[in-house]
């Protein structure tokens, strides 16, 4: 399935909403669905697993054509290979989660249903399986619907908000396992967020939607730093690079962490032990990198990296937003637009950013 | 033995026209239900009003009604004369399908209620593991609607047990063909016969009573599921 990407182009009318999208995902990885509640990310969501009767378009999903209006065609939900995880895990209360889990299972079309036991081991439910599901936590739930919809063995995972229903307490509990699921899944999952820093820790692309309509579309490394987006603008802005662990200092439990595909850029973050060449998520917000005109040895930093300024944004009345460029990967600065004037930093000039904090997101 | 041949007869009679009633109205009832449940279609009030009208009839009305369209000039019954079958009225078999409509809502409107009750999400839930909507329907939504359709069946029984005026009008008083047990009991006190009326009333009194404390008390209706 390597070439097997997901072309939909759907329209959907109603009253005081309409969408309309034109997308096309890639077969691998997580990609993101975000925007505010009401941009069309659950109906989109929805329309994709053919459970909104009156979405108009086309849909591919690994060169299978589950709709085309023009063509005549719309494949009923149930024939169309996907599991599909809702907000509020919609487990059925009659049966034990063993018989929840064994609903799709029976019903995957194959000849060989799929082995459970690697799933229910991936998300920890040995414990649960003759439990009922109204005596679960909201975590468990989850955990449940996601093993059910993986049983049907999906070739398109959906997941509307797995998280939504969640306190945050449970939210910590139940977001490792999503970390998991997403190291070992070999499906493409369209999972739909309204929270940036969930994105932030689960999706490799992103669609961001507003309004129904699809305002950007690309991997998330790419689309954060974006001063174009909203995504930048608000006082949480952050950026996620990709990273390689190139060494760990057992002594200050401090790993460095070596920028994907740039001339030996690294970063120092605090860290759990780890072993040298796993590949880690960093995530960097914008208000913790300053910049300064030279490389500084007598502050308490630990991070300098020398980057060149990209853009800038000013955001009246006195703040700017500043994007770097630290040998491929992409920062933000939020300065004052002071400190902007008082330095004379201007676009393409070479500075270096200090680093405040870094947060290693898996 | 307080009870006579006759009353024995009257029992047995009222006891086989129950159990058809039931069963054809599980049968018809239930997608009927199901439809009324779900459907948005603008006819949902008409079906659902005509469905009810037995509840506020006087039985005699609807007997009445049966007695004409049944009859051997009627438009049912010229049908079922054509189809070989006779006419209806003052048979076993015109009993039974006057019966069914009497105590249609008794056995459609429990289930209505049990079926809207179950969450739309559930049945998208199971679409997207694979359940055909005929899956669906039998392996969520009647599990999910047992209490419905305990309480359907109980009602409907019960109902059609006590059911007097629709009989007394299509099905007359002919013995073990269309005497149950309440016009049975009528007979017994248009001839005085005091005791036999108190045997089989009684009787009636405490089945009603036994079979609606089982329903209330066993029927866990009011736990609502999530």
């Amino acid at each position: 399935m390597s070439d097997g990407r997901i072309d939909l182009r759907l329209q959907l009318e109603r009253p005081a909403f309409a969408l309309d999208v034109d997308l096309s995902l890639p077969a691998r990885g997580v990609t993101a669905i975000f925007g505010a509640s009401g941009s069309g990310k659950t109906t989109l969501l929805r329309a994709v697993a053919g459970l909104e009767r009156h979405a108009r378009g086309r849909l591919e999903v690994a060169g299978e054509v589950w709709q085309d209006s023009t063509a005549g065609v719309f494949v009923p939900p149930h024939r169309r290979p996907l599991g599909y995880v809702f907000q509020d895990a919609a487990l059925f209360p009659h049966l034990a989660v063993r018989d929840n889990l064994a609903f799709g299972r029976r019903r995957s079309g194959d000849a060989m249903p799929p082995d459970a036991a690697p799933v229910v081991g991936l998300l920890g439910l040995g414990p649960l399986l003759d439990r009922r599901p109204d005596s679960l936590s909201g975590g468990e739930r989850q955990r449940v619907a996601i093993a059910r919809a993986l049983l049907a063995k999906p070739r398109l995972l959906l997941m509307d908000e797995p998280l939504a229903a969640l306190d945050e307490r449970r939210k910590a509990e139940f977001l490792p396992w999503l970390e998991k699921l997403h190291d070992e899944l070999e499906i493409p999952v369209l999972y739909v967020s309204h929270s940036l820093p969930e994105v932030a820790r689960l999706a490799d692309h992103l669609v961001l939607l507003e309004g129904g309509r699809a305002l950007a579309v690309g991997p998330l490394g790419e689309l954060l730093p974006r001063l174009d987006l909203p995504l930048s603008h608000g006082e949480e802005a952050f950026v996620v690079v990709a990273a390689t662990v190139g060494a760990y200092d057992a002594d200050y439990a401090l790993a460095r962490l070596d920028f994907s595909g740039s001339a030996g850029q690294s970063l120092w973050a605090p860290s759990p032990p780890r072993s040298v060449g796993t590949t880690v998520r960093v995530r960097i917000q914008a208000r913790d990198v300053s910049l300064a005109l030279s490389a500084q040895h007598d502050s308490s930093i630990l991070n300098t990296l020398a980057v060149r300024v990209e853009a800038i944004d000013l955001q009246p009345p006195g703040r700017a937003l500043v994007r770097l460029d630290a040998g491929g990967a992409a920062l933000l600065a939020r300065l004052t637009r002071k400190s902007l004037d008082l330095l004379e930093i201007g676009v393409g000039q070479t500075v270096f950013a200090q680093v405040k904090s870094v947060a290693l997101v898996d | 033995m307080p009870l006579t041949t006759a009353d024995l007869a009257a029992i047995w009679l009222t006891l086989k026209l129950a159990t058809l009633t039931t069963g054809v109205l599980l049968l018809v009832g239930t997608p009927l239900a199901w439809w009324l449940a779900r459907t948005g279609s603008r006819w949902k009030g008409a079906v659902g009003a005509v469905v009810a009208l037995p509840l506020v009839l006087p039985p005699t009305v609807l007997g009445f009604y049966l007695l004409v369209a049944l009859g051997p000039a009627g438009p049912l019954g010229k049908l079922t004369q054509a189809a070989g079958l006779g006419t209806l009225p003052f048979t076993f078999a015109g009993l039974v399908v006057a019966s069914c409509l009497y105590s249609l809502p008794f056995v459609v409107q429990p289930l209505q209620n049990a079926f809207a009750a179950i969450p739309e999400r559930l049945l998208e839930a199971a679409a997207t593991l694979r359940a055909a909507p005929l899956d669906a329907f039998f392996h969520v939504a009647v599990p999910l609607a047992r209490p419905g359709f305990l309480t359907a069946a109980v009602l409907g029984f019960a109902h059609t047990v006590g059911e007097f005026g629709v009989v007394l009008m299509i099905g007359g008083n002919i013995p073990e063909k269309t005497r149950v047990v309440s016009v049975q009991i009528y007979d017994h006190v248009e001839a005085l016969e005091y005791a036999q009326a108190h045997w089989l009333a009684g009787g009636m009194l405490l089945f009603s009573f036994v079979v609606l404390f089982a329903l209330y008390t066993l029927n866990p209706a009011t736990r609502r599921q999530t």
